[in-house]
């Protein structure tokens, strides 16, 4: 059985909780004993709010709104999922990337009434920023315009138009109502002249993570160094496999020291394997004695990332204090902490329609265009090929805070360069 | 090249033994919280697969409350010493008589709260920057909304509208003196997969999560408490013996057991599959106390 990643996304009251509740409640996800509790708040008018599943803080009871990322949990026989519940409206472009990060899919909710909106082009692109490829429109509400075919095919037409617009991943369209829970599991007898798959179904079928396709790359994160009398010499480069497949033998090289050795052994639970793959955490040994430490990056010789001091990179800014050109950060570049400096902020883009902007600031929820200075050189890759490596974090030295999530490189080459009709400047 | 396919499992696994190296790479003195029970069992296979052949990079923490059963006791000691990691244990006894704090009252006393007093001092005592914990989002609404790095404060507090965002497997642990870091390297893992990789592992449990015959006081809720020196009993409490297991190992004054005769983890995974009531509705007395009970406990420095 494996495992699928997922992020809702869509405006305020689009009914992104009343949909993760009913695919826990219709999946039989839901114990008695949480129902239980929903019901007795329930009481007065009888029906029970199933968006009360997962809005878990005693403020976003009292607010009836979502504040903060949720992770859920449900299982089918075919699949495991974790949903990533992002907030609609609060700090939103934050809480998206944040929730986007770790996702393989995303479900873009549209509400019947009012199809395609802002929001939903909004969410759609920093998805898409952030590399997720697949993606399910999900038309809430059908119940509210009569289970109408036209509406739903008109708004699957405008959402279509979006995506070839940007260039971004095809979308499957599914019409459904979260609250009476027509399509969402089971099929619904409402929707007799839709042909495709429930949400669920949809779901169990997706193809799930692979990292195996991208170039190999190994991160030390430990070194494990027993020194006791059976193991005096024993040294292990502790990590996770982030990408790619490495194998006993393989000429390697170290980075940033650039030295070069070769995979002496590969070891899982202490057992010697001949192959890792992404994403095994595993000892690997060098045959020779190189200096090797946290943080270092090991590598096929063939099949090298770009070792830099100098990057281009997206940034999304998620602090109330802005960033201005000539600041100096942490960068955390998976277990590498370096000391980094942005000497200049290029361009803003509009999240609305990533546009560029010329700008010297860059504010709370901004995603912004920055070159960026570190004190030693990096190992990276661009984002879009290597999500993993061509990810980083900035950290606020004083209060330790993150303070922004960087994706490095020609960031969409994939998707924004080269954009159909009208021409749009969307190389963010 | 041969691209092996990795089930939820080895997800769950790789992810955890990641989690765990990076605590290990970015904190000074990290701690790993050991009750005992099926959630900090399995962090310690974890913690094997990180960092054997080396030893752990952290010590094993246990905040006994004294209202522990004494089955998990014997398997504590007898798990350290096995594993030969080192093992630290407070109790909240010494605590209570330090500290003058009341002794709970009620017909059930249970420490649960007094832990959070004697794990705070403990944290204060070693200086530890990082306790590692076996939470899982699933067990409760709000800790769903929990940080796998949770960064607390110097009085063990969180804030669920300061946390910071964590992205990609990114984890931020950089700190100022005087706070710590709450990790959960078992976030993403439910009951059911906690259940299922004891069994792929062949790891070892007390006796109490297996189904055995124990004396019972019968809870006006229809809940079985084991009986023990701890419990007030009254003259019209009605005692009982019956064929029980432990889905949860917490303090024995407000841990509930289920009737079962699951023998084997095979029968528990079975049991699980059927049941309709989750872990914590089940055997937890303490949770069903107010909507928000474990939001406000972590708020003040709980786990």
């Amino acid at each position: 059985m494996d495992l699928l990643r997922f992020i809702t996304c869509g405006s305020v009251d689009d009914g992104k909780s009343t949909l993760i509740g009913r695919l826990l409640y219709d999946s039989e996800s839901v114990s008695l004993d949480v129902l239980a509790a929903l019901e007795k708040r329930q009481a007065s008018n009888g029906v029970v709010d199933l968006a009360l599943l997962t809005d878990g803080l005693r403020a976003e009871r009292e607010q009836g709104i979502t504040i903060d990322v949720a992770y859920k949990y449900f299982t089918t026989p075919r699949r495991k999922f974790i949903i990533t519940d992002a907030p609609g409206h609060v700090q939103y472009t934050r809480n998206m990337v944040t929730g986007a990060s770790n996702a393989d899919m995303a479900i873009v909710l549209v509400d019947a009434r009012q199809g395609v909106i802002e929001q939903t082009r909004r969410h759609t692109l920093i998805a898409a920023l952030l590399g997720i490829q697949h993606f399910v429109l999900a038309v809430n509400k059908m119940d509210l315009v009569q289970y109408d075919e036209t509406i739903f095919n008109q708004i699957s037409a405008d959402y279509a138009a979006l995506t070839d617009h940007f260039q971004l991943p095809k979308a499957t369209a599914i019409p459904l109502s979260a609250l009476n829970g027509d399509n969402v599991v089971t099929r619904s007898r409402q929707l007799p002249w839709y042909a495709g798959p429930s949400l669920l179904e949809h779901l169990e079928s997706v193809p799930g993570a692979v990292e195996v396709a991208a170039a190999p790359r190994f991160q030390v994160q430990y070194v494990i160094r027993p020194q006791t009398p059976e193991l005096p010499d024993y040294r292990g480069y502790a990590g996770q496999v982030l990408s790619g497949q490495y194998r006993r033998g393989d000429k390697v090289r170290i980075l940033p020291s650039e030295q070069e050795s070769t995979i002496e052994a590969i070891e899982v639970s202490q057992q010697k394997v001949e192959t890792a793959t992404a994403p095994q955490a595993v000892v690997i040994r060098l045959r020779d004695d190189v200096d090797v430490s946290r943080g270092d990056t090991i590598v096929p010789l063939h099949d090298e990332p770009t070792l830099t001091r100098e990057l281009e990179a997206t940034l999304c800014w998620m602090s109330e204090q802005p960033l201005w050109p000539g600041r100096k950060l942490l960068l955390q570049h998976h277990s590498a902490l370096v000391k980094a400096a942005v000497p200049a902020i290029l361009h803003k883009v509009n999240v609305h329609t990533f546009a560029r902007a010329a700008t010297d600031s860059a504010q709370l929820n901004d995603i912004v265009r920055v070159r960026l200075k570190t004190a030693v050189p990096l190992a990276v890759d661009n984002y879009h090929q290597n999500r993993t490596t061509g990810s980083f974090i900035l950290v606020d030295e004083l209060s330790g805070d993150t303070v922004a999530a960087g994706l490095i490189g020609e960031a969409n080459a994939n998707y924004f360069t080269a954009p159909t009709s009208p021409p749009v400047a969307f190389s963010i | 090249m041969s691209t092996p396919t990795f089930d939820y499992l080895d997800r769950l696994e790789a992810e955890a033994i990641h989690i765990l190296r990076e605590v290990a790479g970015q904190f000074e003195r990290p701690a790993l919280l050991f009750s005992g029970g099926k959630d900090s069992i399995v962090l310690t296979r974890l913690a094997e697969k990180a960092f054997r052949p080396g030893r752990f990079p952290f010590p094993l923490v246990h905040v006994d409350t004294g209202h522990n059963f004494p089955e998990v006791l014997t398997y504590r000691d007898a798990l350290a010493e096995q594993l030969g990691e080192k093992l630290i244990v407070r109790s909240v006894e010494e605590t209570i008589k330090r500290q003058r704090l009341r002794e709970p009252g009620g017909k059930y006393p249970s420490r649960n709260p007094l832990q959070t007093y004697t794990l705070l001092e403990t944290i204060e005592e070693f200086e530890f920057d990082a306790c590692i914990g076996g939470a899982r989002r699933d067990e409760e609404k709000a800790r769903a909304k929990e940080r796998i790095f949770s960064v607390r404060d110097e009085f063990g507090q969180w804030d669920p509208k300061r946390q910071r965002p964590e992205l990609w497997n990114i984890y931020n642990g950089r700190i100022q003196k005087g706070e710590n870091v709450r990790v959960f390297p078992i976030s993403n893992w439910t009951e059911l997969d906690v259940w299922r990789y004891i069994q792929r592992e062949n790891i070892a449990l007390p006796d109490i999560y297996f189904g055995h015959e124990r004396t019972c006081v019968v809870l006006p809720s229809g809940q079985l408490l084991g009986l023990t020196e701890h419990i007030r009993l009254d003259q019209d409490d009605e005692i009982v013996t019956r064929q029980v297991r432990f889905r949860t190992v917490g303090d024995s004054t407000c841990t509930a057991a289920v009737e079962s005769d699951a023998a084997t983890v095979e029968d528990i995974i079975e049991d699980l599959l059927l049941a309709k009531v989750s872990e914590r509705g089940a055997t937890r007395l303490d949770d069903n106390i107010s909507e928000a009970g474990m939001e406000d406990r972590k708020r003040n420095g709980y786990f």
